[in-house]
């Protein structure tokens, strides 16, 4: 049975700010929006993890047919690229640790330095890497594989290899894209300092969080792709 | 209303008077933009059953076509998009959704002393979510349909089938986020936002049975999800994955496919399991025998869910010995259902036993799960699956637990908690009518259809004119269909007239034990006046028996007696330390 | 009206697989009984307000708990290890068994024996000697299934699959489709025909005679559905952007992009189908596919024939659809619609053996009116 009581403070008035009225206090609420938001990850792991798994199979299945497709890859722009994504992740992590700290400006440059190798990631992706394949017919499709570049792979094998690279860096590139709206609204949030997030570090930790992870798929998919042995 | 409630101090406390959730505000605006789980639940509620009335309108046609055996009405190709969104409309659109984001979303809240759900925002954004995906999935249906059944299986679906393929998949997907929302949203409200003194193993047992589902959704959810986005891509840009022609392995889909749709059998029949459980209690007045071991089995149905997934591909082409593993852990998960049925059974032995209209959904979901799980164990078995797999004895099977299970379970719940949601209640005699007559009429409708399928029928067929000794089971089948679509009907007429005619319902018309049972029927927006603090252990019925049995004395005997609502002034004892 | 409860047991998996159904379903009825009892009796004596003990009641009991976890298990796992034999059992064809080969699709069965004899929809077999199926498909999933002899397993794309089975029951069994394949999958059936060893060596030395022969302009468009010739727009009754009419083809003059002309005899056809982009139809890309390769010599002389009847004096083609057949594919013949429940009452032929040419088989009204539909 329970007992119907005071509560613990005040009849809910002289709330903090910040404090949504269906958490008791702040600790509260932090925690269980730390809960979902790995919750959620948690989900998006399973996503990426569907497509890991069939690209995994696949590639048992032809070795050989894999290695010579993916010969086609610039590991360059690929490291490149990693390094990038590794060092916004850096960024993040500043980002968040100064809005601990709630030094606003730093803040505003940490998600800035994030955004703009997000940018660049994609920039490179879209300028160096995939308009490349497409000029040499490498997008599956009824014109797949008639310019060659196939290296000697089986056309079957190195379509579902292309179909597989396609969808896999499409979707993370996707999250990118939305990774790059959500710090773009933090950071507008921090300039007008809004007091959802100078107040409290959390939203920009959550955002961190998602970051990080979307870095992770990438440092998958990297070697997964790109440095496939023979 | 208004509470009086005695304090720990024992000072009277009068609030002024607070609406209830209906009552506050009337626009429908604030409707659309609540944040009010209560609300929401309701607006999944009206959105959930007309879902559930389109796919048994479909449902009767089929049964109509089956009667004869070169069909009534339809062509092969209308009848194969009938099967289909069938399927689609009642898996996505009916079954996974109803408990969880009905009664999950209202009363999980309350019955673990909370405000709300952790992300009122997220839960509105789940509604709208699951409404445009329903949007989307009656487009792909008026614009011709589906013809490919709920499975999807490559490569018909990806390079054959000429039908609304990548809108009604698209429409899934986007079904699944609102899955996916609302599970992340129940996770972090039980781990974060459990009253004061309500531990883990204080928890109402409905509980345990979200969480479990909750953290299935999860896993299970995007995997099918980007199976099916890959699909579609397959469909619209030819990226061949499934489909041999493109170097692919339609096998391949099957595993992923099932991987989510196995564990998604469990997400729709753990949630009932969890009001059973509450029925249990309540109208036995008795605390749930080994509320342990069903705690925990839901947990063990969780886990052991994601790796069963084979036993739909016994006859694939996949291995005997991956077969066997999936067999083996098939039977193995069929033992945690088996204790449920065995405890709850149990908690009648020495209880106060009532048989009201929930109750009686609860013992027709005993009758017929049982039913369903123990034939499900024919199909867990190789070497009867091989011949029973995909014929009508698997129809049977998933519809005794599916229908016999989870929507038993769901209109129990429906039944038991109306009171609390709406303030009213229904009249008894058409409640035990319609639960009968679903209980009679589901049985003539699906028993018939394990024989038919025992002889051969396959699934998905349309005529049988070459096996006219099937029509006989058709007929039976269907003629029990025709009852079972009139029980169904029954609720939405007396539960809609309950709404404005129905006798008043008090804080606890049940005299059952909860947190929900504690505060207004229907609740004011906060649920509760103050945060409760929770000291007795779950389910305790000796505190509840000394006040409560005189209450719902009173109210069984006559509800809507004038003195049962409370009054101003009235003290309720409802604290007795 | 005939009905029963239980299908013929025609093959050596019917008994075994009998048996361990049978006690599945004698443990699902003590299960439910044992169930179904307690509930009762508890509702009754406990009912509220009966004046029965009460007191000190259970709520947990882990004698009990266990009991009823480990029997249930242990019962499972008995019915795991039987299942698990009986499914070995059902996939270890022996070594001698006689090869059938299949093919499924859309919607029909085509079966080659070693022996060079094929069939359309029914597999005739001897009595008590093992027999292997070797199957695959040509489109999409489908699954062989014979209730009679117990067995069931999917016919797959770009793979073989094989069930075995020795019949034990000379007769007439139902074969079907199991995984749905789209419009006729209903359909797409027929019979298992069980010999007596002396009557299937005849049946061998008379060619297989029964197997219904299909037309060169039938065989011709069951080709043309199956290459989607009339889909995209391309080949319809009237030119379309992207393809010309080959109605009244043959012996029509063709203009070429390149300004030469020619008369369109079966070698301009041939070559229109192997290598179109030889010969571009004037006013049209260079976008039909080339089939070089693809295409049998028996396939292209089936397209000559359809395309020779298309069009000319007649009624005008309906335009066909790769995935709408308008007639049954299947191993029947489907019957008039209009008829009562109960009119169908078709029996099953009683006598296995070469049938009179026409194809309907047990789905006969009992005017014996058979409607083409």
């Amino acid at each position: 049975m329970a007992a119907i009581t005071h509560a613990t403070d005040e009849h809910g008035h002289g709330h903090e700010e910040g404090l949504h009225h269906q958490f008791e206090d702040m600790e509260q609420q932090s925690e269980t929006y730390l809960v979902g938001m790995w919750s959620f990850l948690v989900s998006e792991v399973m996503f990426f993890g569907a497509m890991f798994l069939a690209y995994t199979l696949y590639r048992w299945k032809y070795q050989p047919d894999f290695h010579a497709a993916h010969e086609e890859l610039s590991v360059l722009w690929g490291g490149i690229n990693t390094t990038v994504l590794l060092f916004s992740s850096f960024t993040m992590v500043m980002g968040v640790h100064f809005a601990q700290l709630r030094k606003k400006d730093w803040v505003i440059r940490m998600l800035g330095a994030t955004i703009v190798c997000a940018f660049v990631f994609l920039i490179i992706k879209f300028t160096q890497e995939w308009p490349v394949k497409f000029e040499h017919h490498l997008f599956p499709g009824a014109n797949f594989g008639t310019e060659g570049h196939l290296n000697g792979a089986n056309p079957k094998a190195a379509e579902l290899f292309y179909s597989l690279y396609f969808a896999m860096t499409g979707f993370h590139a996707l999250h990118i894209i939305v990774g790059i709206l959500l710090l773009g609204v933090l950071a507008m949030l921090w300039k007008k300092e809004n007091p959802l997030v100078t107040k409290d570090y959390i939203p920009t930790e959550l955002i961190g969080l998602y970051w990080h992870f979307v870095d992770l798929v990438w440092i998958f998919l990297f070697p997964l792709f790109y440095l496939i042995p023979s | 209303m208004s509470h009086v409630v005695q304090t720990a101090n024992g000072a009277d406390h009068v609030h002024a008077e607070q609406p209830n959730y209906l009552e506050a505000g009337h626009t429908v605006k604030s409707w659309l933009l609540t944040g009010d789980h209560k609300r929401i639940a309701v607006l999944y509620l009206i959105s959930t059953s007309i879902f559930f009335f389109v796919g048994s309108i479909l449902a009767g046609l089929i049964r109509l076509e089956l009667t004869s055996p070169a069909g009534v009405l339809l062509e092969n190709e209308t009848y194969n998009k009938v099967f289909s969104a069938h399927g689609i409309v009642m898996i996505f659109f009916f079954l996974i959704p109803a408990v969880p984001a009905v009664l999950g979303n209202f009363i999980l809240p309350i019955m673990i002393g909370a405000r709300d759900l952790a992300f009122p925002r997220l839960n509105l954004a789940s509604w709208y979510v699951y409404m445009i995906a329903g949007l989307l999935a009656i487009a792909g249906l008026l614009m011709g349909g589906v013809d490919t059944g709920w499975t999807f299986y490559t490569p018909y679906s990806s390079l054959y089938s000429n039908s609304q393929v990548t809108l009604v998949i698209l429409a899934a997907f986007l079904a699944g986020f609102s899955s996916i929302m609302t599970a992340v949203n129940f996770i972090a409200t039980i781990h974060k936002m459990r009253a004061p003194g309500m531990t883990w193993f204080r928890l109402p047992l409905f509980v345990w049975s979200t969480y479990a589902t909750s953290v299935i959704v999860v896993l299970g959810t995007p995997v099918v999800a980007i199976t099916l986005c890959l699909v579609m891509l397959e469909r619209v840009w030819r990226i061949g994955i499934f489909s041999p022609e493109l170097g692919g392995d339609p096998v391949l889909f099957q595993h992923l496919f099932w991987f989510y749709s196995h564990p998604a059998v469990y997400i729709m029949i753990l949630p009932a399991f969890g009001v059973i459980s509450e029925l249990f209690q309540a109208f036995t007045r008795k605390r749930v025998f080994g509320y342990h071991f069903v705690a925990f089995s839901s947990i063990a149905i969780a886990a052991l869910g994601f790796i069963v997934w084979g036993h739909h591909m016994f006859i694939s082409s996949q291995s005997m010995y991956q077969g066997m593993v999936f067999s083996l852990v098939s039977f193995l998960v069929a033992v945690p259902s088996a204790i449920k049925v065995f405890n709850w059974t149990a908690t009648m032995y020495k209880g106060h036993v009532r048989m009201q209209t929930p109750f009686l959904y609860a013992l027709g979901f005993i009758g017929l799960f049982t039913v369903g799980g123990l034939t499900g164990l024919f199909l867990a078995c190789m070497g009867t699956d091989e011949y029973l797999t995909n014929s009508y004895f698997v129809v049977a099977h998933f519809h005794y637990v599916m229908v016999g299970g989870a929507i038993m379970g769901f209109l129990g719940g429906i039944h038991y908690w109306w009171p609390k949601m709406f303030g009213r209640m229904y009249p008894e005699f058409w409640g035990k009518l319609s639960a009968i007559a679903i209980f009679i009429g589901f049985n003539v409708t699906f028993l018939p259809q394990f024989i038919v399928g025992f002889l051969g029928m396959p699934r998905r067929y349309h005529y049988y004119y070459f096996a006219p000794e099937f029509q006989i089971y058709h007929v039976l089948s269907t003629a029990g269909a025709t009852v079972l679509g009139f029980g169904f009907m029954l609720p939405a007429f007396y539960l809609l007239w309950s709404l404005k005619k129905g006798a008043k319902a008090t804080a606890n018309p049940w005299g059952a034990h909860g947190l929900e049972w504690q505060t207004a029927s229907p609740p004011i927006v906060t649920n509760f006046v103050e945060t409760p603090i929770v000291t007795d252990e779950v389910y305790d019925y000796t505190h509840v028996d000394e006040f409560e049995q005189q209450r719902a004395t009173r109210e069984m005997d006559s509800p809507g007696a004038p003195g049962l609502q409370t009054k101003e002034g009235e003290v309720i004892e409802e604290e007795v330390h | 009206m005939n009905y029963s409860m239980s299908p013929p047991q025609a093959s050596n998996f019917a008994a075994p697989h009998d048996w361990v159904f049978y006690i599945l379903l004698a443990l699902t009825i003590v299960f439910t009984l044992i169930v179904g009892v307690a509930v009762v009796i508890f509702a009754a004596r406990y009912r509220a307000g009966t004046k029965v003990n009460r007191a000190r009641p259970v709520h947990e009991h882990m004698t009990l708990e266990l009991t009823w976890t480990i029997i249930p298990l242990i019962l499972g796992l008995f019915m795991f290890v039987a299942g698990a034999k009986l499914f070995v059992y059902m996939r270890t064809p022996p070594k001698d068994a006689m090869n059938i080969f299949v093919v499924g699709k859309q919607w029909m069965w085509h079966a080659q024996h070693e022996n060079g004899i094929r069939e359309n929809n029914t597999i005739h077999v001897p009595v008590g000697k093992p027999v292997r199926l070797t199957m695959i498909s040509q489109d999409v999933i489908h699954a062989m299934y014979i209730p009679a002899f117990r067995v069931q397993y999917h016919v797959v794309p770009g793979r073989y699959t094989q069930l075995w089975f020795t019949a034990t029951k000379v007769g007439t069994y139902h074969m079907f489709c199991a995984m749905y394949c789209g419009n006729q999958h209903s359909e797409m059936g027929g019979y298992v025909y069980v010999m007596e060893p002396g009557e299937y060596a005849k049946w061998v030395a008379a060619g297989g005679e029964d197997v219904p022969r299909l037309t060169m302009a039938q065989e011709g468009a069951r080709q043309w559905n199956k290459l989607g010739c009339g889909n995209g727009n391309c080949h319809n009754e009237a030119d379309t952007a992207r393809g010309p009419s080959l109605f009244g083809l043959l012996g029509k003059t063709r203009t070429f992009a390149d300004g030469s002309s020619a008369k369109a005899d079966e070698a301009y056809i041939r070559e229109s189908i192997l290598q179109p982009y030889n010969h571009i139809t004037k006013g049209y890309d260079n976008t039909m596919p080339a089939y070089e390769g693809q295409l049998s010599e028996e396939d292209v002389l089936a397209l000559i024939a359809y395309i020779r009847s298309l069009g000319g004096a007649g009624t005008p083609q309906t335009n066909i659809n790769a995935q709408k057949g308008t007639e049954p594919s299947g191993g029947y013949e489907r019957p008039n619609r209009n008829m009562s429940v109960g009119a169908v009452e078709g029996q099953l032929p009683s006598r296995p053996g070469p049938r009179t040419g026409n194809l309907s088989v047990g789905a006969q009204s009992m005017q014996g009116q058979a409607n083409h539909e």
